[in-house]
């Protein structure tokens, strides 16, 4: 399929001929998987809407015939708008990376001292596309776990080369997770395939599970189930997503949240529920307790955190959880639910990651002590955007986020028949407390990062262990401030204050330039050079997103019912 | 009496004997130099390629099994039942997929050998003279089916090695290593020779295809009093005479010694560090093969019928030799010593399906298995473990060959060879990066190193299929392990470092073509591993 050759094709041209594209490298990453969105695009225009449950395009050759391998792989309702939305998110991407400004410290395409490597950066992003979208294609077992793999070594090069300062362990961390995951879910494939004798999701999904006894199918569940879980990532299995999202440069965060996270979850609607129904069954009260302990454990640990990146990586978890939820409950309305706030995550934590890396380039920190508060003030547009991701994401009616939460919520209510009952109910009780505390957490972010006067920041970033560099810095007078006495700052004009800001990030010479407070009228300038608000590129690459997020929280039809024939037909064993 | 040879059938050996007396000829005769170390290197080259295409053409002409050494019809009444005459050299399937492998891996290494004499310091002429007779051991030793042979062959294998270690004179490392390996391999082989002569004292016979006849109780077993007590007493199940187990274990340990599998791997890292590069790559692929095929021959071809006292040995020995192997690997520094660690890893996987196969096999062999055509009964399931341990062998083979090039490149930059080395080595030689890299891959068996993926694929789909669940978790855990420390290796390549001081060497382009041959070839099955599952699924019709 096209496009999947594209990137591939891509990436493979700038191996083989470095030199002939080095001079529009920037350019470059941006046209092909700008390509690859125009065919996605028009995937999305010619989709037989009619027929969503049919998967269409397909491609079927034989692979491997020793193996049985089939290279397949088509479309349909479940797999079109996963696959739409990592089409942009990838171009998005590139349009962030190509479009900035040469000073950001996030422009990591541009050639500096150091070694950015963009060449590596754009091929390493053009082979993460093929993975993500061959595995939303894939309609072949093997296939499947062949592009869910493929995913995993760029993103492990992403977080170890361009990641933060604890990218060696957070890379390890992620991969060495992953892996094991994904061994257990081979072995769970491959317990399907012993049995079953093909590999052909299609068939397997007709079949319904049949020729598997209950016990195999429970067993092949828990093992492709964990193997998902890790990825996706349900509580208890979450632990490296913090790291891993905290370390990851900003492309990193944005991709491996809106796009890899549901890799997981589409395993479940794809291979898990639909192949091995009976173990699904038998399975689900704990997928939803696990769903749940992850919304509420999620929202507690959000609570708990300093670092912007994190909280939002720990969001991660607490709307995984929700969408697990959904599947859990086995019903057209929690798997359409879950569908839908696993497309509506991909946008807002997409956008959210975006924002925190932007912040992060701003200040030098995401830690939200030291950022202070005030970002509205000083950064308007900034700060705006940042609440309405973060009101999007907490679940607002009338935005994207909502929808999926409360139908996967509103699936807890009426459970496929043969779930407990009142179990689910206590599930859709808690998860309902759960939403409150993501409300919770997300108002106190915005309350400390975005209203409230701006000089916070100063007394604070002495305490912050991230500021340590600047801190160096600071006048004796600043590092010795005690808490009290910061309000005396904030008589002072508020263009020191943006220079007092200035110096946040690790960059000695403008924290030397901005340490005198005496000098720091004169400093004005250096402090808005780092404090810009929004720049083109970066509304180019959020504006999409925003009016995506806008047109499926007020018309939430238009993803339904595309997927609701889809889920029918996967759930037509349970019914 | 005389023999009838059928020479078509033993032309690939007898082709690399050959050319081995004419190389140590011409080492003779020739003045010595640089240009007579190429020639000789080119020499043996020619020789293995023409081995090469024999092995093709015998492929290509594929009219089944063709065997020579076969005892005479009108000695044939001991014991044959179905009358097929019982022959020592047979050429099928099995024995050209491992003479195709032994003889590829063969160039690969006689092309490394050329960089490593360029080196100097040790002689050329003996040099290829030992490694095609170990060649030549190899290719033999698959096509043997009596035990005699067996052990004769395998002997061929280990012995040149000893002096191929050796040969790298004034290195203390590396007599050190020479001495181990050759105690290591004597005791080997004398607990392998007591084993088969208790067997041999039993069946009273060393043809494989008969004393699978005996050992599953089809055919009477001289060595034990009357037949009816002895048949009665196999089919009372494990009420073996304890000797034919004695027998089985001391062989079996004779090949694990070969091949390194714990708990018989302790000399593997000491001797692949102190040999030259090019005689670690030969142990750790060609002189494996053999011992692999010797093993496979041992348990599938001739002691089907026991399978219940071998598999769970060798499910054991898998588990623990994968476990062993890859903890070991994780704490190593030195390239050399982390690959050795991990060959005897990978040695596990391929053992996997071996205890696999036992079961199959024994499920087979319960309702009577028909001897001669024994494995052919079998076959159904049989052939497909067997042929998962052989097509990961082959897959294994070509990975593991691309890396040690690399290496053997890198040896000649760096004297140490030790992991850290390799920080950078994609902004100083970005090819070599890259083969290195996807080698490393595809051991650790991640896409894009498909061809480790799939031949891991393969095996976890025997061992789940034949029921060994507790196995199959084992090699997932182990497969993770190993992940770790192949992609620390790749990602040390990519991790930019200070510039190394100028005056590298530039290596010879021979062992730029080694490394080209094995990486093209682990792309090929990566591709297309069809070419190897296809090949290797009948291969255990042997």
């Amino acid at each position: 399929m096209a496009l999947l050759a594209v990137p591939l094709i891509g990436a493979l041209l700038l191996l083989v001929a470095p030199t002939v594209v080095r001079p529009w490298l920037r350019v470059y990453g941006l046209v092909v998987s700008g390509v690859a969105l125009v065919l996605a695009v028009v995937m999305v225009a010619t989709f037989d809407y009619g027929q969503a449950a049919r998967p269409q395009f397909a491609v079927d050759r034989e692979w491997i015939p020793g193996l049985g391998l089939h290279f397949h792989l088509a479309v349909d309702g479940i797999s079109l708008p996963l696959i739409a939305l990592t089409a942009l998110l990838t171009f998005l991407c590139f349009v962030y990376l190509s479009w900035g400004d040469a000073r950001g410290p996030g422009q990591l395409l541009r050639p500096r001292a150091g070694g950015a490597r963009p060449r590596a950066l754009v091929f390493t992003l053009l082979v993460l596309e093929v993975g993500m979208v061959g595995t939303f294609l894939a309609l072949d077992l093997l296939l499947f776990f062949v592009f869910f793999e493929i995913v995993l070594i760029p993103m492990y090069f992403l977080i170890a080369i361009w990641g933060g300062k604890g990218r060696r362990g957070a890379s390890i961390k992620f991969i060495l997770y992953t892996l094991l995951g994904s061994v257990v879910m081979l072995l769970g494939l491959l317990l399907v395939w012993a049995r079953t004798g093909t590999l052909d999701i299609v068939a397997l999904g007709q079949a319904h599970g049949a020729g598997m006894p209950r016990a195999v199918q429970i067993l092949a569940f828990v093992a492709i189930g964990v193997g998902l879980a890790v990825k996706t990532p349900m509580w208890p299995l979450h632990t490296w997503l913090p790291d891993a999202h905290t370390e990851a440069p900003t492309v990193g965060s944005v991709l491996l949240a809106g796009v890899l996270l549901k890799m997981g979850t589409y395993g479940f609607a794809r291979i898990a529920i639909p192949v091995l129904p009976e173990g699904a069954a038998a399975v689900a009260p704990w997928l939803g307790a696990f769903a749940v302990v992850g919304i509420v454990y999620g929202a507690l640990a959000c609570l708990a955190q300093r670092d912007l990146k994190r909280m939002i990586a720990y969001s991660s978890v607490g709307h995984m959880g929700f969408v697990l939820l959904g599947f859990a409950t086995l019903t057209t309305v929690g798997i359409n639910g879950a569908l839908f706030a696993n497309v509506a995550h991909g946008l807002i934590t997409g956008l959210l990651f975006f924002l925190a890396g932007a912040i992060k380039e701003r200040y030098g920190t995401a830690d939200m002590r030291a950022l202070g508060g005030g970002m509205l003030a000083t950064l308007p547009h900034l700060g705006s955007v940042l609440t309405f991701a973060a009101i999007a994401s907490l679940g607002v009616p009338g935005l994207a986020g909502f929808w999926g939460e409360m139908l996967s919520l509103f699936g807890a209510f009426q459970p496929a028949a043969g779930l407990p009952r009142g179990l689910f109910l206590t599930f859709m009780v808690i998860g309902g407390l759960g939403a409150v505390l993501t409300a919770a957490y997300f108002l106190v972010m915005l309350s400390r990062v975005t209203h409230g006067r701006p000089e916070r920041a100063r007394a604070v970033p002495a305490i912050a262990g991230s500021g340590a560099s600047g801190v160096g810095d600071w006048p004796p007078g600043g590092s010795a401030l005690p808490g009290s006495e910061w309000s005396g700052w904030a008589g002072e004009s508020p263009d020191i204050e943006q220079a007092g800001w200035a110096d946040e990030p690790p960059d000695s010479e403008g924290a030397a330039g901005a340490a005198d407070p005496t000098a720091g009228k004169g400093e004005g300038g250096a402090g808005g050079r780092v404090l810009r608000d929004i720049q083109g590129y970066e509304f180019a690459a959020w504006v999409p997103l925003i009016v995506l997020i806008l047109l499926f929280g007020l018309w939430p039809k238009l993803l339904l019912s595309l997927t609701t024939p889809a889920v029918q037909t996967l759930l037509g064993a349970l019914s | 009496m005389i023999q009838q040879i059928d020479y078509s059938v033993i032309a690939v050996p007898l082709v690399l004997a050959l050319v081995a007396g004419l190389v140590l000829m011409l080492d003779a005769f020739l003045p010595s130099g640089g240009r007579t170390r190429t020639g000789l290197g080119l020499v043996s080259l020619a020789g293995v390629v023409v081995g090469l295409g024999f092995v093709v053409a015998q492929a290509v002409r594929g009219d089944g099994a063709r065997a020579t050494f076969c005892v005479p019809e009108s000695l044939a009444t001991a014991a044959g039942p179905g009358g097929e005459p019982a022959c020592s050299f047979v050429v099928d399937r099995f024995t050209l997929i491992f003479a195709g492998l032994v003889l590829v891996a063969g160039v690969v290494v006689v092309l490394m050998s050329m960089t490593q004499l360029a080196m100097g310091g040790i002689p050329a002429g003996e040099w290829y003279f030992l490694l095609l007779c170990t060649l030549v051991g190899a290719v033999t030793l698959p096509a043997s089916r009596d035990l005699i042979m067996l052990v004769v062959a395998l002997e061929l294998v280990s012995l040149p090695v000893f002096a191929l270690t050796a040969l790298k004179r004034y290195d203390g490392r590396s007599s050190e290593a020479a001495v181990k390996l050759f105690l290591v391999s004597v005791v080997s082989t004398a607990v392998m020779l007591f084993g088969v002569s208790l067997l041999y004292g039993i069946a009273g016979t060393v043809y494989l295809s008969r004393l699978a006849a005996v050992f599953s109780g089809k055919a009477p077993a001289p060595g034990v009093g009357a037949p009816e007590t002895y048949s009665s007493l196999l089919a009372a199940g494990p009420g073996l005479p304890g000797v034919v187990t004695v027998g089985l274990v001391l062989v079996v340990a004779g090949f694990a010694f070969k091949i390194a599998v714990v708990p018989f791997h302790a000399w593997a890292a000491d001797v692949y560090q102190g040999a030259p590069i090019p005689v670690a790559a030969l142990l750790s692929v060609i002189s494996k093969a053999a011992g692999f095929a010797g093993l496979i021959l041992v348990l599938v071809t001739a002691l089907p019928g026991q399978a219940p006292t071998w598999a769970p040995i060798i499910a054991v020995v898998a588990a623990l030799t994968m476990t062993v192997g890859n903890l070991l690997a994780m704490r190593q520094r030195a390239a050399v010593r982390l690959l050795a660690w991990s060959s005897v890893a990978q040695s596990g996987y391929i053992l996997a399906p071996l205890a696999v196969t036992a079961q199959t096999g024994a499920m087979a062999a319960a309702p009577g298995i028909t001897v001669g055509a024994g494995a052919a009964s079998a076959a159904g399931d049989v052939a497909g473990a067997v042929g998962a341990s052989v097509a990961y062998l082959v897959i294994y083979a070509a990975m593991n060959l691309g890396a040690f090039a690399v290496v053997m490149l890198m040896s000649r930059t760096t004297a140490r060879n030790e992991l850290d080395d390799y920080r950078g080595l994609a902004f100083r030689s970005p090819v070599a990066a890259v083969a290195l890299a996807f080698c490393l891959i595809c051991l650790a068996g991640l896409p894009p190193g498909l061809a480790g993926l799939f031949a891991k694929v393969v095996v976890f789909r025997e061992i789940v299929e034949g029921g060994a669940g507790w196995l199959a978790v084992v090699m997932a855990v182990n497969t993770v392990i190993g992940l770790y420390y192949y992609v620390v290796w790749t990602a040390r390549l990519f991790t930019p470092a200070e510039p190394v001081p100028a005056g590298v060497r530039r290596a010879l382009p021979a062992a730029w073509v080694a490394v080209g041959i094995a990486v093209v070839v682990a792309l090929l099955f990566s591709v297309a591993p069809q070419l190897v599952l296809g090949m290797t699924s009948l291969s255990a019709s042997g």
